[in-house]
């Protein structure tokens, strides 16, 4: 929008006539153009196309303002009443049993420690590695080959999670146990790698899930990050090829200063995506009835899995209630994390 | 530098010492070391896709070459019967995320034509830039549990394949948004002003330039968000129930589609089990495939033809 012309545009449906107006003058000397009467100074017609298409637009706007509002005052309106009657503490207790109706008890400790525990997890092995793919695919691959390479790695993000999960629980899982009880055994002292509290064997761990998820999540941390990167001002890259910069000074002196922020806000729209992350998680975790003990090797539930176990179940609106307020829980930690991711990139200019 | 006779003795000389030196030893280590890790980086990211792809088509490819799987349901069968097919769970599948494109089209490339050609900078266009934002981030699993807190306990309707629809819609909106606003921004502000020109109004100039230059890229981001919703598990395993048989009616009744039919036989520990899983994993990634190449196609047939 830097054109000149620009603020006349944005005048409204006037510019149509307008337009003709001023070419009908400019061409006076040369060809005379009777004048019409939209140019005779009087105020431009508004079609009713125009004025039926620019409703619609608008009205599109303001449909999903008021839906998103929607969805947060039904779900919170719903989960009211089942937080009313929980009998235990909503925040603090690790208890989830909603079988009785009449006597509710539900915290969402456990979940919030579990959906935390995975998510951090898959950010911790994902991040590096999704910075490694960014740069060697913005400076590193030969530029014929990077389009097919990002094409391979955005191809991780067309596979449902429904098949990496039965791929993670299935495959994956046997495949990391040896690792995961060599780990145990000899790192037990770590109160990370201790004893968990399922059966190391069956692979249903925080461990599995969270490298699970960390496949799920590299194609978006890659994608925004490389975006980013591949913004770096060509001078400031030139620059430092001119002084002499081997490709990893040039990468450490120009590209990382100009894209760290980028990635960080790439990190958290992918730390969002895991924290949410459902079906996956459902199938891999296995379910226990203990306590979230801060090992990896801990099974447990998250918000998004618990919900989805509990699916087939819903039927009496308290029960589903509690189910909603544990969503609510989730929505309201997603979207900090997904604020946050935004407002790192609008603190950027440079990045538009 | 020196004296006289050490410059005229040494007639070989450069005029100036040699600019370019050679690189460090440990600069060079850095850097190769930097270029091994990156390189390993993006080699560590094929490997789950490729093992992925390996496993889903080993242990599903017999089941796709049977002409039964395309035709038949798997009504009658009991858990450990071999045989039948998925037709119902692809028809639930495609009817779902078709209708849920049906709704979100028209509403995600109005929403964009509003952000670029009408709303600007102004103060609703802020809000529904972030709330567009917002929506982009929800949970599959909040949203199902949106549409189940809106269409079961409020309005009192049953679980049907409608409200999967609906709850696809609010993931598939803000993808259609964004595309259509990054496709819209970089049409020419040429082709509006020379449209303008001629006197033909805004809408028009609208819907008979700016959106056809932009459609190819609108339509490939319309056909990969299609792909995308196909997968979602979370809103059928909360919005509707599965049906071993096939069931034409959006509004009523329980229906299949891939991923609830992998989720329901997950707990069918017999061979039977194992195949459909496998045999629905490897049909939805078919679906999906031929969707994302639908995309490509269209894009090429489709973009502004240029000289």
């Amino acid at each position: 929008m830097n054109d000149p012309v620009a603020p006349e545009r944005s005048a409204g449906t006037g510019e149509p006539g307008a337009g003709r107006g001023a070419s009908a003058v400019r061409n006076t000397s040369e060809v005379p153009i009777p004048p019409t009467s939209e140019a005779d100074g009087k105020p431009s017609v508004v079609r009713p196309g125009d004025r039926i298409f620019k409703g619609l637009a608008t009205g599109s706007g303001i449909f999903i303002v008021v839906l998103i509002g929607a969805i947060g005052l039904f779900l919170i309106v719903q989960a009211i009443p089942s937080l009313r009657i929980d009998q235990a503490n909503f925040l603090t207790s690790r208890e989830w049993s909603t079988g009785d109706v009449h006597n509710l008890r539900f915290g969402i400790l456990d979940l919030l420690l579990v959906t935390i525990a995975v998510a951090l997890l898959a950010l911790v092995i994902a991040m590096p590695v999704a910075l490694g793919i960014a740069l060697f695919l913005t400076q590193y691959a030969p530029r014929r080959l990077a389009r097919i390479f990002a094409y391979v790695v955005d191809l991780l993000a067309a596979v449902p999670s429904i098949i990496f999960g039965l791929w993670g629980l299935f495959v994956l899982g046997p495949v990391l146990t040896p690792f995961a009880k060599w780990l145990s055994e000899h790192l037990g002292g770590i109160p990370l790698f201790k004893q968990g509290n399922v059966l190391i064997e069956l692979g249903g761990t925080i461990f599995t899930a969270g490298i699970v998820v960390a496949v799920m999540i590299l194609p978006i941390i890659t994608a925004v990050s490389r975006e980013v990167f591949e913004r770096t001002p060509i001078m400031h890259r030139e620059g430092a090829i001119a002084l002499g910069a081997t490709k990893w000074e040039v990468v450490r002196t120009t590209v990382w200063p100009f894209g760290k922020a980028g990635y960080v806000s790439a990190s958290m729209l992918g730390l969002g995506r895991a924290l949410g992350e459902t079906i996956a998680l459902t199938i891999i975790l296995s379910s226990t009835i203990k306590p979230f003990s801060g090992s990896l090797f801990d099974g447990g539930a998250t918000f998004a899995s618990k919900i989805a176990l509990a699916a087939s179940e819903f039927n009496d609106p308290k029960l589903v209630g509690a189910y909603i307020a544990a969503g609510l829980v989730l929505f309201a930690l997603t979207f900090i994390v997904n604020a946050i991711a935004r407002s790192i990139v609008a603190g950027h200019k440079e990045y538009e | 530098m020196t004296t006289d006779t050490a410059d005229t003795a040494d007639v070989n000389r450069l005029a100036t010492p040699p600019t370019f030196q050679s690189v460090s030893l440990t600069r060079r280590v850095k850097n190769g070391v930097a270029t091994a890790l990156v390189t390993l980086a993006f080699l560590i990211a094929v490997v789950p896709l490729v093992w992925v792809l390996i496993t889903v088509i080993q242990r599903g490819f017999p089941q796709i070459l049977d002409a039964g799987w395309w035709q038949k349901s798997l009504s009658g069968l009991t858990q450990r019967q071999k045989g039948g097919g998925v037709y119902h769970a692809i028809y639930g599948t495609l009817v779902q995320s078709l209708v849920c494109g049906v709704i979100s089209v028209p509403i995600g490339l109005f929403l964009g034509i509003y952000l670029v050609e009408y709303g600007k900078r102004s103060r609703l266009a802020k809000t529904v830039t972030f709330m567009v934002d917002i929506l982009t981030g929800v949970p599959s699993i909040v949203a199902a549990l949106f549409i189940y807190a809106l269409w079961v306990t409020t309005l009192g309707l049953h679980r049907s394949a409608f409200a999967v629809s609906l709850a696809l819609v609010l993931l598939m909106v803000p993808v259609v948004v964004r595309t259509t606003e990054e496709m819209l921004k970089i049409v020419p502000d040429e082709l509006r002003e020379a449209s303008y020109a001629l006197g033909i109004p805004k809408w028009k100039t609208i819907v008979k330039i700016v959106v056809p230059t932009a459609m190819s890229g609108i339509l490939t981001g319309i056909m990969l968000a299609l792909a995308r919703v196909m997968g979602e598990t979370a809103p059928v395993l909360i919005l509707v129930g599965y049906a071993p048989f096939i069931n034409y009616n959006m509004f009523d009744g329980n229906m299949a589609s891939l991923p609830l039919l992998m989720t329901v036989e997950r707990n069918n520990p017999t061979d039977a089990g194992f195949q459909r899983i496998w045999g629905a994993a490897i049909t939805l990634v078919l679906i999906i495939t031929l969707f994302s190449l639908l995309a490509t196609l269209l894009s090429r047939w489709l973009a502004p033809k240029t000289k």
